[in-house]
């Protein structure tokens, strides 16, 4: 079993299409969306959810306001700054922002009266479900919810153990943009990295960053450049920079219209008769499949 | 925290006043305090075409980049950089010698960063979130701690703004939010301030977005986008964000934004029509703004974020 993993660095560059579109192409896959804090996979592939949990890794500090004897040790010790006092004059009070809480239980240590535990907070959900390419595992993060990265070796990991149960050969993972925690944890044991860049200054930019990160994973690395057209020059220079790095170019997708309109129906270009980008995808796929 | 507006109406403008000339003359004592953040949930949709263009045509404010991971606004101006500062977080470094594996550190640790083994003890740099736990608890004193590089922020000047400032992450690194923090700390709060927000809903987009008088939602008419808009909704809702919707792409055949935002009482600031044209210009690094029309357009949508900034 192979784990393709889609990434960009870069937002909005066709991640999600150029995943489903490989989906929509591979023979039995399982499929991962671990974009988990904005997932639109489930857009284009319409899972019916067989299975679901709760995802909870986030703790935060609670105050049990009878045991607190007011000392102060816990604004003291913590260096997020999630202490706060409240109240007037006469009357003050320890109080918690749960949001700068990052749960680490130093005030729960300090705290002589052992007033504070640590609780844990919900952060998502995960699923898994059935689309018409095969079995997908997705997630969605709480808003504003942190440790996304666990979330995602979360969906990982079932989508590995659903493969060797269904014998999969390929398990096809959309990654998250940027290359923080999430990136991380998506790119964490890929196969292969298929980066999707697109031919703009930002593009560019944000390309060599994601390219990096890449190489201090020591991950094996190639490029599709999505609507190369709307800036061929770009398009070469991102191109020239992968071929710098051993980076394999697999092809360039061009500017379709015809995608749009099949997104809004929640079709991958794939399910069309025909269509540039549809052409260009299949070459692509063809060429991934050759490289193993 | 910038100081809010009280929301009283100003002067009408004549007919004849440049926006320009409107927002700077009539309303800048309160223009001056505005902080306005530019997000989307979903990444592509051209937070960075709208906070660079608008901090261009507001000619009065400072452009800051909280897209630590993929910092952009910068190629779109000539700038001169005038400081760059290493940031850095505190890890735990464990002095061998005092160290008796007594376990401690790891027990107190609720971020797994540390792992005690009979014979030493390894710390994970990128899972310390830098609290301190280990070495307040350590009975033998043997924990110090040491600087981790995590990224810069660098300020330029740049014709056409105040400044513009942005950070950037170490690749490698894990934890954007602590940086987009430490990016914060510096902003100033008397001056329009225009905030380009890393995509997502997750604690980066959240930690950027906090704090600020008003969200510019950016979206776009495609079923990634509305959804994503929903996403970031929860969010701006989760926060008691004041926010507004901010039309990209309009054209594209898809689902039908505006009357989303009609049922659900969402202004829309404004549309950028769907033209390569703007792609195109886009792609060279270049401003939009330097077109008359595109310029006209940009001022107006500024005047309108700025007014709906004003009621909050």
């Amino acid at each position: 079993m192979k784990e393709l993993v889609v990434l960009s660095g870069k937002g909005g560059t066709g991640k999600t299409v150029v995943l489903a579109s490989f989906a929509s192409l591979a023979k039995n896959p399982v499929i991962a969306d671990c974009d988990v804090d904005a997932p639109n996979l489930h857009l284009l592939l319409s899972p019916t959810v067989k299975e679901r949990g709760r995802f909870s890794s986030k703790k935060v500090a609670v105050i049990d306001g009878r045991l607190c004897n007011n000392c102060r040790e816990c604004v003291a010790a913590c260096r997020f700054d999630a202490f706060s006092i409240i109240g007037n004059e006469h009357l003050q009070k320890v109080a918690i922002d749960a949001d700068a809480c990052e749960g680490c239980g130093v005030c729960m240590r300090v705290c002589p009266s052992r007033a504070i535990r640590l609780k844990e907070q919900d952060s998502g959900e995960w699923f898994v479900s059935e689309t018409r390419f095969g079995p997908m595992v997705h997630a969605l993060l709480a808003p504003g919810g942190e440790n996304s990265g666990k979330l995602v070796a979360l969906v990982k990991q079932k989508a590995k153990v659903m493969a060797n149960r269904t014998g999969a050969e390929t398990v096809l993972v959309d990654g998250p943009p940027g290359l923080s925690c999430p990136a991380i944890a998506a790119a964490g044991g890929a196969d292969i990295i298929v980066l999707v860049a697109e031919p703009t200054a930002s593009g560019l930019s944000d390309f060599a960053r994601i390219a990096d990160l890449c190489s201090q994973m020591k991950a094996r690395t190639a490029l599709i450049v999505n609507r190369w057209d709307i800036n061929s020059r770009v398009a070469e220079s991102i191109e020239g920079e992968a071929s710098a790095r051993g980076i394999q170019v697999l092809g360039r997708i061009p500017y379709d219209e015809m995608v749009p309109s099949l997104l809004a129906k929640g079709k991958t270009p794939i399910e069309s008769s025909d269509g540039e980008a549809r052409a260009a995808i299949v070459d692509i796929w063809n060429k991934l499949r050759d490289m193993e | 925290m910038p100081a809010k507006s009280t929301g009283t109406s100003t002067d009408h403008p004549t007919e004849n006043d440049s926006s320009y000339r409107r927002l700077a003359g009539l309303q800048a004592s309160k223009r001056n305090m505005v902080r306005i953040s530019i997000a989307s949930g979903k990444g592509g949709t051209g937070k960075t075409l709208v906070a660079t263009n608008l901090a261009a045509v507001a000619a009065d404010a400072f452009l800051v980049d909280l897209d630590v991971e993929e910092p952009n606004c910068h190629l779109f101006f000539d700038g001169k950089e005038l400081s760059r500062e290493a940031v850095s977080r505190r890890v735990p470094f464990v002095n061998e010698e005092s160290c008796t594996h007594c376990g401690n550190c790891a027990e107190v640790c609720e971020f797994h960063a540390i792992v005690s083994l009979p014979k030493n003890v390894l710390v994970f740099d990128e899972l310390c979130h830098g609290c301190g736990a280990c070495s307040m608890f350590c009975p033998e004193d043997a924990i110090e701690e040491r600087d981790h590089h995590m990224g810069e922020i660098i300020h330029l000047s740049a014709s056409g703004l105040l400044g513009l400032t942005y950070g950037r992450l170490r690749v490698g690194e894990a934890s954007a939010a602590t940086l987009i923090k430490r990016v914060k700390r510096g902003m100033t709060n008397n001056r329009l301030t225009i905030i380009d927000c890393p995509p997502g809903t997750a604690c980066p987009a959240v930690e950027s977005m906090r704090g600020t008088d008003l969200c510019v939602l950016v979206t776009e008419p495609t079923p990634f986008g509305l959804h994503d808009l929903k996403l970031a909704l929860d969010v701006t809702k989760k926060l008691r964000l004041p926010h507004v919707v901010l039309l990209n792409k309009a054209g594209l055949p898809g689902p039908d934004i505006k009357k989303f935002c009609a049922d659900n009482g969402l202004p829309i600031v404004g549309e950028i029509p769907l033209q390569r044209a703007i792609a195109e210009t886009y792609s060279e690094g270049k401003l939009l703004v330097r077109d008359p029309g595109f310029k006209k357009l940009f001022e107006s949508m500024l005047e309108r974020i700025l007014k709906e900034a004003e009621k909050t």
